[in-house]
């Protein structure tokens, strides 16, 4: 039968299409045209070589960049890129708000920076602060997802707000143990020679730290997007009822979703703190953290692989320049002001963000290429 | 018109043999729904009979769809019991009526836009197949459900659609995307509510062919809601009418066209709605 032939024929079309952007770009017209396609962005090779080519050049970064200052900021940048496509499983591929998804960072971040300072022995503290983030985020998030995502959901917002509130309080109450407001810094205590080759201290170790933290859990998170689990996940983000209606349990999707949401924001949160050698409940707990990473998600591209990852680098990047332009107006010390208002402008005229944006256009020079 | 309600059916499925001789696959006793002060379904006490094709038919409002909406979990009852293959299951969520048997497509098109038609459909092919917690497989390892789409969509004449997006299709298209995920549930019960409204003067013949097919194999029980009286008699083994949230009649085709009460309070009206 012919429908064979189509079959394996679109098979080849969709494998050059599932880009690490977008997963759900529609792949060309099946039954169609039988034209080939000779555009060049969905040639398997060209977006391979795009990968490896970006991915070298991130690995050479530390060879050809010697400022501290520069490997700092794409440091952090990756970091927070993590943080952001944990949000972005939330808010683009479940279709749910948090107002407390930094709850989970910020327990990482304390997580490694109590370790630092009670476990003199490197390797373990080390070890015990990511296994104490993923245990610890795991139960959280399982717990706020029990109490709140049966319900509408405006309620897991403000249950996630609530929820996120009650760390920030601890942390700035419990002044033995968290050094209250003020934090504290670790740097002191950091290992110089981690399981004998990684000295936390060097800038070059933590960018590699940080780069394949992230390259990991891209990997993790596009695979996990690409499952049966995370195909359903998006069918509930567009429809939740009729996916209930088909036979799947809704309520134990979103809940797979939010722990792994919450563990990879904890994690990510171990590997801040290693970078910035600092906590405080302002710094990695606050509600602004989240407000930051939605915004990431949402300049990036909600519900596509790469947004928050160029999301991340857009908002580090330019408020790291803003503030250095506070000499000239001290309203670039509200950086995030001014963020409120590009957040605005792009929900008003670009609601898929940068990455989304792109694939729309690809998308619309492909529709024409094929008719 | 004749109105003599005695005429004998020749239809071997009809009166009481079938009655005595099949079993109930879905009953509901006293089955009601207010919503507020108004009663959308009241009363209803009406049985299904395996592998038959049961229409329901009654003018707008008449709480044909939120009988539906009962027997499929999206609506709980103010009170009275549905009973599935003899279990009572008015407390069931959704989800679980679906993996009992019952499947159901939506009068107003529930499909998921910004996913492409084959994945709609995929998705109920997953679903049937019972892969639910699978996290660590790439969705295209499980490749007999994609091929399993297909041949849903191609019934339904919509295979040429399957990788644009749901939101891009024509309403008549997205009419028969709603059939091609409930035909892919493959469930025992299939609950059809209107589903050629809206369609094309073309495509409604190819629903309709879809829907005959399903009924002459035997093997599974469909309930459908339907404005199109002719169409209503030509595939119905019984009909039962609702008005204002009450039964009204439940019977063979020729019983309902010939009952005085139905004739006065629905069909009379209805047929010359039909004609324009
Ligand atoms: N969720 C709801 N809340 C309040 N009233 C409702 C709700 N759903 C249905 N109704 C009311 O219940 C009555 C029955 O509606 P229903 O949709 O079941 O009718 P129907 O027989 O399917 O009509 P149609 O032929 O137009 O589809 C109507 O008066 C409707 O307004
Ligand atoms: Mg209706």
């Amino acid at each position: 039968m012919n429908i064979k032939k189509m079959y394996s024929k679109s098979e080849a079309v969709a494998g050059g299409g599932t880009s690490g952007a977008g997963t759900e770009t529609p792949k060309g017209n099946r039954a169609g045209t039988s034209k080939p396609m000779k555009n060049p962005f969905q040639s398997m090779t060209w977006q391979k070589a795009a990968w490896i080519i970006s991915l070298l050049i991130l690995f050479a970064v530390p060879i050809l960049v010697s400022k501290n200052s520069t490997l700092f900021m794409l440091t952090n940048i990756f970091i927070w890129a993590v943080f952001a496509m944990s949000y972005n499983l939330l808010l683009g591929y479940t279709g749910i708000i948090s107002f407390g998804h930094a709850m989970f960072f910020g327990i990482g971040a304390y997580c490694f920076a109590l370790m630092a300072r009670h476990i003199p022995q490197g390797e373990l503290g080390f070890l015990f602060a990511f296994g104490l983030t993923v245990v610890i985020c795991f139960l959280l998030s399982l717990v706020v997802g029990l109490l709140s995502l049966r319900l509408r959901d405006t309620f897991y917002a403000l249950i996630t707000l609530a929820v996120a509130t009650i760390f920030v309080i601890i942390a700035e109450q419990w002044r033995t143990m968290t050094m209250g407001n003020d934090g504290f810094n670790f740097t002191a205590m950091l290992s110089r020679d981690l399981f004998g080759f990684i000295d936390l201290l060097d800038r070059q170790h933590v960018y590699y730290i940080a780069l394949i933290f992230l390259v990991s859990m891209f990997v993790v998170l596009k695979r996990f997007i690409d499952s049966p689990v995370g195909r359903t996940l998006q069918a509930i983000r567009d429809n939740e009822d009729r996916v209930s209606s088909l036979g799947f349990a809704v309520l134990n999707y979103k809940l797979i979703s939010n722990i792994i949401a919450g563990v990879m924001a904890g994690l990510a949160g171990v590997v801040y703190a290693i970078s910035i050698r600092f906590v405080s409940p302002d710094s990695v707990l606050g509600v602004e953290n989240t407000i930051d990473v939605l915004l990431m998600t949402v300049i990036g591209g909600v519900g596509t692989m790469l947004g928050p990852i160029i999301g991340a680098g857009v908002v580090e990047v330019s408020s790291h320049y803003l503030m250095g332009l506070s000499h000239i107006h001290p309203i670039f010390e509200r950086w995030v002001i001014l963020f409120g208002i590009v957040f605005i402008l792009i929900i008003l005229f670009f609601p898929a963000g940068i990455v989304g944006t792109i694939n729309q256009k690809l998308r619309g020079k492909k529709k024409e290429g094929a008719s | 018109m004749d109105t003599s309600a005695s005429v004998k059916s020749t239809d071997s499925l009809q009166g009481d043999e079938r009655n005595s001789e099949r079993n109930k696959i879905i009953e509901t006793v006293k089955l009601t729904k207010s919503f507020g002060g108004h009663t959308a379904v009241s009363d209803v006490s009406l049985s299904i009979f395996d592998k038959e094709l049961k229409s329901i038919i009654g003018p707008n409002g008449a709480g044909k769809t939120t009988f539906f909406n009962l027997l499929s979990g999206q609506m709980k009852p103010t009170s009275g019991e549905i009973f599935y293959k003899g279990n009572e299951i008015q407390n069931l969520p959704p989800h679980k009526r679906t993996k009992l048997g019952i499947g159901r497509s939506f009068q107003i098109t529930n499909v998921f836009p910004t996913l492409t038609v084959l994945e709609n459909v995929r998705l109920a092919v997953q679903a049937k197949h019972n892969i639910h917690y699978s996290m660590f497989r790439h969705y295209k390892y499980y490749k007999h459900l994609e091929e399993e789409a297909y041949q849903s969509l191609e019934k339904v004449k919509l295979e040429p659609k399957a990788e644009h997006l749901a939101s891009s299709l024509a309403h008549g298209e997205k009419r028969k995307l709603e059939i091609a995920i409930l035909l892919s549930l493959d469930t025992q019960l299939l609950l059809l509510d209107e589903p050629t409204a809206g369609m094309s003067v073309d495509e409604v013949p190819q629903i309709i062919e879809v829907i005959e097919s399903i009924r002459d194999q035997r093997d599974r029980t469909i309930i459908l809601i339907e404005h199109k009286i002719d169409l209503v008699k030509h595939l119905s083994d019984t009909i039962a009418v609702l008005f204002h949230g009450k039964k009204l009649a439940d019977g063979s085709p020729e019983e309902i066209m010939n009952n005085d009460q139905v004739q006065s309070a629905y069909l009379g009206g209805l047929y010359n709605d039909a004609e324009d």
